[in-house]
């Protein structure tokens, strides 16, 4: 057993390149018909019609874009001010209950925040929410129309909800890391707490929190089901966050298992595929930012 | 800037980290707030020990999408722990990226990578690989897709326990003679057991939520379902389906499926920690 288990262990080793590496070829290969078919104006495509078979992906990569954009921006202040509070400001008997429940937003399943922005937060919206929005924005083309509930500003607020706990995580370790001297350094300069955290410990932490919110990008541009419960079901492209709109993931999701022909499944696992690359490149790019912020936390 | 401007901006900015503390938890208390009050508003014995009946019917229960959630994460346990754990030993204990196991490397990014995936992707994944050669949707389907999310998590979860381990109690084995296989049995695993245990609860709890993958692989089902080579029903796909019906009765059993769900989660999550600590003390 001495001299084998090494093997038996570098082999069970090998099946995790090798699952990444089949799951992509497995879409690659999948995706073959509709590739054929459309080419690159898949991408750019805006039509998408099971009956005669002609599929373009543009409206949904738009609804992942535009749900994303939204969770990001509402997410990532009020993640980095929460972590903020947590690691610099909170007092001990606080931070610990505190940062447990924000790991509990991260426990709650995707349905049942699906479940909770059907039939709480669009009702809201709908009659309390949009209406001022679309009263008060001085017909702004963010928010013009009628106010459904449903659409992308829903989706993305719930998304925001969603993607927060791994935006304050990174950025709390990344807060935490930036050493004390640092800090008893800018004190000793007459800088006030506050001056301290955004002269010295936010660039300090800087890498670290920016790898949290790219983190936060990839949860949001891939979850699937809260978003098809929110956002409408619709293929639009439409300056408008009250507009009903449709994403990559719950395209999938909705229309998979009822495609009828070869074709419309291709193009789904396209739809995977295209949605993969983009889910691949952020994680990649977070990756970096995290292992850069490690090597500096060494460092100094 | 003159010092008072300068306090209140201090005093400003300050403040306004605890109320985005205070944004951010809102929304969780909303949540479980709505989920405790409508969950309960439906909760009753035949939720746990009925099927349910056609659509538009009332009455009816959630029994056996509660045992096919417990079925599937049965599977997805007895496939993505042990291979999870296994590799997790690989990458911490001949890991060190010399020569042959520079291979580590590889793996610890492959199971980033594998993490950031979209889970719905994972569905597709599996429906290629498993339903399409069965011909049918199926509970093991399923359950291997349950699997795929867990890897990843269990693989980096039991690796940071096992590089927890302090290195003497290696050395201090090897120096009694061990062979190193001995050393990573009985000393090693064994003094990692409870935080191992720790990983696996959460890497369950981490997909017991799950519900994107298992719509393109389990599907639903109306039935009973002891065989995983059927459809099977499952918690979280019947309260994403129920949601969805324009039935009051059925977004009332969703609700207080949501709750069930929840509370088997938030359960796991805290025995989780609590083995975590008791791995910390010893």
């Amino acid at each position: 057993m001495d001299r084998f288990y090494p093997w038996i262990l570098r082999a069970l080793g090998l099946i995790v390149p090798g699952l990444v590496i089949a799951l992509g070829w497995q879409l690659y290969q999948g995706s073959a018909a509709s590739r054929h078919a459309f080419g690159w104006g898949f991408v750019v495509g805006s039509s998408w019609d099971p009956v005669f078979n002609h599929f373009g992906a543009l409206p949904f990569i738009f609804g992942t874009l535009v749900t994303t954009a939204v969770a990001i921006v509402l997410a990532a202040p009020l993640g980095i001010g929460a972590a903020i509070f947590l690691a610099e400001l909170a007092p001990n008997w606080l931070r610990g209950p505190v940062g447990y429940l924000v790991e509990l937003l991260a426990a709650v399943p995707s349905v049942v925040y699906g479940l909770w922005g059907l039939f709480a937060l669009v009702p809201w919206m709908r009659t309390i929410l949009e209406p001022w929005l679309i009263a008060h924005s001085d017909n702004l083309a963010l928010f013009r129309g009628a106010p459904y509930g449903l659409g992308f500003l829903a989706a993305g607020l719930v998304l925001a909800i969603m993607v927060i706990p791994f935006v304050v995580g990174l950025a709390r370790e990344a807060i935490a890391s930036v050493p004390r001297v640092h800090r008893e350094a800018a004190y000793a300069l007459g800088a006030t707490k506050w001056e301290a955290i955004w002269q010295v410990v936010l660039p300090g932490a800087r890498s670290g929190i920016a790898g949290g919110v790219m983190l936060g990008i990839g949860r949001a541009l891939g979850e699937t089901i809260a978003v098809t419960m929110l956002i409408g079901n619709t293929p639009t492209v439409s300056a408008s966050l009250l507009a009903p709109g449709y994403t990559l993931a719950s395209v999938i999701a909705n229309e998979f298992t009822e495609a009828t022909t070869a074709i419309y499944t291709s193009a789904l696992v396209e739809i995977g595929l295209v949605l993969f690359a983009i889910t691949l490149v952020v994680n990649l790019i977070a990756r970096l930012m995290v292992a850069r912020f490690a090597g500096a936390g060494a460092a100094a | 800037m003159n010092l008072r401007l300068r306090k209140n901006a201090n005093r400003l900015m300050l403040t306004l980290t605890g109320v985005c503390t205070l944004a951010v938890l809102i929304p969780l208390f909303l949540v479980l707030y709505y989920v405790v009050r409508q969950g309960a508003a439906g909760l009753n014995w035949a939720l746990f020990t009925r099927l349910p009946v056609p659509p538009g019917e009332s009455g009816g229960g959630m029994a056996n999408a509660i045992v096919g959630t417990l079925e599937l994460l049965a599977m997805a346990i007895v496939l993505g722990v042990p291979l999870g754990l296994s590799i997790g030993v690989y990458t911490a204990e001949l890991g060190n990226g010399r020569g042959l196991d520079k291979l580590a490397g590889a793996v610890r990014f492959s199971a980033d990578v594998l993490t950031g995936i979209p889970t719905i992707v994972t569905g597709l994944f599996v429906y290629a690989l498993v339903v399409v050669p069965m011909h049918r949707f199926s509970g093991i389907a399923g359950g291997i897709a349950l699997a795929l999310v867990m890897l990843p998590v269990m693989l980096r979860a039991s690796e940071e326990v096992l590089r927890m381990v302090p290195q003497s109690y290696r050395e201090a084995a090897m120096a009694l003679g061990a062979t190193r296989w001995r050393v990573l049995r009985d000393i090693v695993l064994r003094a990692a057991k409870p935080g191992l245990i720790s990983a696996a609860l959460l890497g369950v709890a981490r997909v017991a939520g799950e519900t994107a993958p298992l719509l393109l692989t389990a599907l639903n089902s109306s039935q009973w379902t002891l065989r995983p080579d059927q459809p099977m029903a499952s918690l979280t796909v019947g309260i994403f389906n129920y949601a969805l019906a324009p039935y009051d009765d059925w977004h009332r059993q969703a609700a207080a499926a949501a709750l069930t769900l929840i509370a088997m989660i938030i359960l796991l999550s805290l025995v989780a920690r609590a083995w975590g600590r008791i791995g910390e003390v010893r």
